[in-house]
């Protein structure tokens, strides 16, 4: 499933297979995405769309297949190219992955400070992408003191923190009430339209259809036509 | 980078208190021990060399030796390689000097029939012959004279002294190779036990794009000052001691005989740099695993 210039996508996957021992969690995996697109994921609960995330920011190899970002093959990359290809993807998890011992300040200042920024310029960043998110007054509260809606907006500010090419979000609002969900779609939509390209991964079919977008259908490892949205 | 990596290790070092606080103790522990017998098997050392420096060559002759071939062997024993002079002690002075030396007990002299004493040649030696085998060498060839009964250079004290130094030395050695060992497997587990509290936070460092060096240099920094404070703590504790032992010495015992002293900045900067070197072998025995795993 391509549409469009494929010679010019930002992601683009060939034969994609991941495989755990004998059980295949994808199969054949075709599909690229444009610059500057929305994206969903969709499937229920074991589709594989978490793997399919993690394929593309390489927490985890590609059995088979071939995946390029931006033109470069990553079963080709060497190891210590990995963090440098990392630094393309903004990645929002469900469960936040905010460190708890670190203020919302130092969660999202550490990656400008991964990629070698100056203290001037993380502090500037920090502040500017906590604005952004509406959380800048909270910039040195814990994680743990702030709601579910709160903590998913400092984890979008540490996402787009490192100004990535590639937004992940992995189930973004799984976690959080309507009302929270629906401030992070907006966030999450924001960013898009500013040029970010962003691939949402989600089973809520309802977020879907409010906010539009092409859509990759999975189930059971496999792809789907979108009519068989779940 | 570097301002960033050590604000990090410090912040690291504080939030963590109760486990650095252990490798630092075992760290200043192995070094107050070893570093003990660095400074014994110094201060021995000096010892030794300086009475080997002192050391003189005492020729007994035999009893029936008459007077007048005397400075015929006088001459020949000035005539050696590495004899500085030779001074003839006959055995009148020899009893006059010990009467001297033993003014308490001299009660016992005065009732001595006969001298018992043995003419004698007291042998100085030139600096470059004081090396113990060349004085060993120079003796057996006074040995060789006829004349000569006994050659006395404090051998039998200053052998047995030399091999308690050597047993020392390799005691210490050893001790010292264990408490390295030990002291580096400490570091190497609090290392490991802080990575395990940190796990999700490296992976989260990972998925953002920090490099391995980026995750590794702070814990090198932490575990190498680990080190280096195990280290002052192991030689401040050291020094305090010596300190307050040698204060309890009297001073008759030591001065003019014995030059104790502490280590030089040189040797205090090698033993510091050997618990730096402590703490980073710990940390990268830990780290080299640990990451491949996270």
């Amino acid at each position: 499933m391509s549409n469009g210039n494929s010679e010019n996508s930002l992601i683009r996957m060939f034969h994609v297979y991941r495989r755990y021992g004998k059980y295949s969690a994808l199969f054949d995996i075709n599909f690229d995405i444009q610059k500057n697109e929305l994206v969903f994921i969709n499937g229920p609960s074991g589709a594989g769309k978490t793997t399919l995330l993690k394929l593309l920011y390489l927490g985890e190899p590609a059995s088979e297949g071939q995946i390029l970002i931006d033109g470069i093959n990553l079963s080709r990359l060497s190891k210590n190219k990995i963090p440098l290809m990392r630094r393309n993807f903004g990645i929002i998890f469900q469960e936040f992955k905010l460190i708890p011992t670190k203020t919302v300040f130092e969660n999202v200042a550490l990656v400008p400070e991964a990629a070698g920024k100056s203290g001037r310029l993380v502090q500037k960043k920090v502040s500017s992408v906590l604005r952004a998110v509406g959380m800048e007054d909270k910039q040195n509260a814990f994680p743990l003191t702030l709601s579910g809606g709160e903590q998913q907006r400092v984890a979008i500010a540490r996402a787009v923190a490192g100004d990535p090419k590639i937004i992940l979000a992995d189930e973004p609002t799984g976690s959080l009430d309507a009302e929270s969900a629906g401030m992070i779609m907006e966030l999450l939509k924001g960013f898009h339209t500013r040029g970010s390209t962003v691939i949402i991964a989600t089973h809520d079919t309802e977020l879907i259809r409010k906010t539009g977008g092409r859509t990759v259908c999975l189930k059971q490892g496999r792809m789907q036509q979108p009519s068989t949205l779940q | 980078m570097i301002p960033l990596y050590l604000k990090h290790a410090f912040r690291d070092i504080l939030k963590n208190r109760l486990l650095n606080a252990a490798s630092v103790i075992t760290i200043a522990f192995s070094v107050v021990i070893t570093s003990s017998f660095i400074l014994f098997f110094v201060n021995t050392t000096d010892m030794l060399n300086l009475w080997k420096k002192e050391i003189k060559i005492m020729v007994y002759l035999h009893p029936e030796v008459p007077g007048e071939i005397i400075p015929e062997i006088q001459k020949k024993i000035s005539g050696m390689y590495g004899v500085q002079d030779v001074r003839f002690i006959s055995k009148g002075e020899a009893l006059e000097i010990l009467k001297e030396q033993m003014k308490r007990q001299s009660s016992l002299l005065e009732n001595l029939k006969e001298n018992p004493l043995p003419d004698a040649f007291e042998i100085r030696m030139i600096p470059s012959s004081r090396p113990w085998e060349k004085i060993e060498s120079l003796a057996a060839q006074i040995d060789a004279i006829p004349q000569v009964e006994e050659i006395e250079y404090g051998q039998k004290w200053l052998t047995k002294f030399s091999y308690i130094i050597k047993m020392f030395k390799l005691t210490g050695f050893v001790l010292g190779i264990l408490f390295f060992i030990a002291s580096v497997f400490i570091v190497a587990n609090t290392v490991r036990l802080v990575l395990y509290t940190r796990r999700e936070e490296i992976e989260i460092m990972r998925l953002v794009g920090a490099s391995d060096g980026f995750i590794k240099v702070p814990f090198y920094i932490e575990c190498v000052i680990q080190g280096a404070l195990g280290g002052i703590i192991g030689l401040t504790i050291l020094f305090l001691v010596y300190v307050s032992v040698l204060s309890n010495v009297e001073q008759g015992v030591t001065s003019g005989f014995i030059n104790v002293r502490f280590f030089s900045f040189g040797i205090m900067f090698l033993i510091l740099l050997c618990s730096m070197l402590t703490g980073w072998l710990g940390c990268f025995l830990s780290l080299k695993h640990f990451l491949k795993t996270v």
